[in-house]
C-alpha cells in the first residue's frame, strides 16, 4: 500500500469517526442540519485555501467561528428557527465564494480532496478528531438533557446557553476539518447520515454512539479505498456508501 | 421565613416578550401540602411553574426555603423519542447509579423496564418513569405540570395513588398544576385559581364555587362540586 493512500485513510477513518460521533448529538431537535450551513459559509474560506495554496481546514476555521457565534447570537437574540438563517448563511456562503473562486479549483471546494493530504494535516486531523470524540464525551448527558427539553435542562441547573455555544464550537471544528474530506456541500451528510443509520438499529445510547461512530469511520475508509480503485473523487463516494448504509439500515429497523 | 413554610411568593409578575402573563400572585406553600394551581388553558399556570423553578425572568419575590431540593415532572417530552434511549440511560443523564435507579424503579412499580428503550414505553409507564427520574437525588418538593394528560383511565388512577403513597412515604411538598378539577378534590389541601391573576385561593371544599369556577373557566364549561 503506498504511504498516500495510508495517510488518506487514517484521516478519513479518524474524521469519519469523530463525525458519527458528533452526529448523535445533531438528531435533536433543531441542530440536525447546522453543520449544513456552517459547510456552506465555509466555502470562501476554502476558496481561499486553495488559491493561495494553504490547508482547507485552516481557511474555513474563521468562517466556519463566524458562523458558530452568529447561529449562537441568532438563537438566544430570537425564537425564530435555526432554519430561518440557514437559509441566509447557506446561500451568502455560497455566492460570496463563487465571486473569486477559480472554475478549475471548485471541485475541491465544493465536493473535497483526502487524496493528497500530507502527513502534518493527517497527526493534526488525528489529533483534533480524538479531541472532538473527548469532548462531545464530556458534554453529552448535559446536551442530551437540552436536546429532550431545555426546561428539564434549566431545572437541573445546567446553563443551557454555555453548552450550546460549547456544542457549536466542536461542530465548527468538525466542519473545519470535515470539508477537507467531503467538501462544503457534504459536510452535513458526513455528520447526519452515520446517527441516522444508528438511530434505526440501536435501542440504547451505547449502541447508538458506537454504530455511529463505526459506520462514520468505515464510510470513510471504504470511500477513500473505492476512490483507488475507481479513480472517482473520493468525497461523494463515502457519502454514497455512508447513504447505503443508512439505505439497508432501514430493512433492520427496529 | 415562618417556620414551616417552604415557599413564598410575593406580588409576582412575569412578562414574556412584552405581553404580561402573570400578574399579582401572591401565595406561600406549608411543609408536606399538597397545592393545586387550577386554571383554564392559556391561564399562564405552566408558566407560573416554570418561573418557581427558575426558567423564566420575573419581578417581585420568589423565595425557597434554604438548602431546599426541588424536582420537577414535565408535561411531555416529545424530543425524547428522537434519541434511543432506554430507561437506564436516561438515569445516568443525571448521573444516577445502576443500583439507585433499581431502586426507585421499584419504588414506582417498575422494575422491568430497566433496559427497556422510552419511545417503546406506554404513555402511563412513561408518565411513572419521569416521577420517578424526578424524584431521584431525593426532592423535598416536587412539581407536576398537567401529571394527567394523555394518560388513560386506568393509568391515572395508578398515577393517582403512586404520587399519593410517594407523597406519604417521602413526606412531599407537591405543587401541581391542572385544568382537571378531579384532582382538585381527590388531593389537594390548597388550590389557587388562576387567570392570569389569582381569582381565589384557599380549601378546595370552600373556594371552588360554582361561581368562581364559571369565571376561571370563563362560563364554557360547567363543573360542580363533587361530594364524594
Amino acid at each position: 500500500m503506498d504511504f498516500q493512500l495510508l495517510l488518506s485513510l487514517i484521516s478519513g477513518i479518524f474524521i469519519g469517526g469523530a463525525a458519527g460521533f458528533l452526529g448523535t448529538l445533531m438528531l435533536s431537535k433543531r441542530m440536525a442540519l447546522v453543520a449544513g450551513p456552517l459547510g456552506h459559509l465555509a466555502l470562501p474560506g476554502i476558496a481561499l485555501a486553495l488559491i493561495y495554496n494553504f490547508d482547507v481546514s485552516l481557511g474555513a476555521f474563521p468562517f466556519v467561528i463566524l458562523g458558530v457565534i452568529l447561529i449562537w447570537l441568532f438563537e438566544i437574540r430570537s425564537k425564530l428557527p435555526v432554519e430561518a438563517l440557514t437559509a441566509v448563511v447557506f446561500a451568502s456562503g455560497v455566492a460570496i465564494s463563487f465571486l473569486f473562486l477559480p472554475m478549475e479549483k471548485a471541485e475541491a471546494a465544493l465536493i473535497g480532496d483526502i487524496s493528497k493530504v500530507p502527513l502534518k494535516a493527517t497527526i493534526a486531523g488525528v489529533i483534533l478528531s480524538i479531541l472532538i470524540a473527548i469532548l462531545v464525551k464530556k458534554i453529552y448527558p448535559k446536551m442530551v438533557l437540552i436536546n429532550i427539553s431545555e426546561d428539564l435542562a434549566k431545572a437541573e441547573k445546567i446553563d443551557v446557553k454555555k453548552y450550546n455555544l460549547f456544542y457549536l464550537l466542536i461542530v465548527g471544528i468538525m466542519v473545519a476539518l470535515g470539508v477537507k474530506m467531503v467538501g462544503g456541500l457534504l459536510t452535513a451528510a458526513l455528520v447526519a447520515i452515520p446517527a441516522s443509520t444508528s438511530r434505526n438499529l440501536s435501542r440504547n445510547l451505547f449502541q447508538y454512539n458506537f454504530l455511529s461512530t463505526f459506520f462514520g469511520a468505515f464510510s470513510a475508509f471504504l470511500g477513500i479505498l473505492l476512490s483507488k480503485i475507481l479513480s472517482l473523487p473520493a468525497g461523494p463516494l463515502i457519502i454514497i456508501i455512508s447513504a447505503l448504509f443508512f439505505l439497508i439500515s432501514l430493512f433492520f429497523k427496529r | 421565613m415562618e417556620k414551616d413554610l417552604i415557599l413564598k411568593v410575593k406580588n409576582l409578575k412575569v412578562v414574556l416578550e412584552k405581553e404580561v402573563i402573570l400578574e399579582d400572585i401572591s401565595f406561600e406553600v406549608k411543609e408536606g401540602e399538597v397545592l393545586t394551581i387550577l386554571g383554564p388553558n392559556g391561564a399562564g399556570k405552566t408558566v407560573l411553574l416554570k418561573t418557581l423553578l427558575g426558567i423564566f425572568p420575573y419581578q417581585g419575590e420568589i423565595i425557597w426555603k434554604k438548602g431546599i431540593k426541588i424536582g420537577y415532572v414535565p408535561q411531555r417530552l416529545p424530543f425524547i423519542k428522537n434519541i434511543p434511549l432506554s430507561v437506564k440511560d436516561f438515569f445516568e443523564l443525571k448521573n444516577i447509579s445502576e443500583e439507585e435507579t433499581k431502586k426507585i424503579l421499584k419504588e414506582i412499580n417498575l422494575e422491568e423496564v430497566l433496559e427497556k428503550e422510552i419511545g417503546k414505553l406506554s404513555s402511563g409507564q412513561f408518565q411513572r418513569i419521569l416521577i420517578g427520574w424526578a424524584l431521584a437525588k431525593n426532592p423535598q418538593v416536587l412539581l407536576f405540570d398537567e401529571p394527567m394528560t394523555g394518560i388513560d383511565l386506568p393509568g391515572k388512577g395508578t398515577i393517582y395513588s403512586l404520587i399519593k403513597r410517594l407523597k406519604e412515604k417521602r413526606n412531599l411538598t407537591i405543587l401541581l398544576v391542572s385544568h382537571d378539577l378531579n384532582i382538585v378534590y381527590k388531593f389537594s389541601d390548597y388550590v389557587i385559581c388562576l387567570n392570569r391573576k389569582i381569582l381565589c385561593q384557599g380549601k378546595p371544599q370552600i373556594v371552588l364555587s360554582p361561581q368562581i369556577l364559571e369565571k376561571l373557566y370563563g362560563g364554557e364549561v360547567k363543573f360542580y362540586k363533587h361530594t364524594h
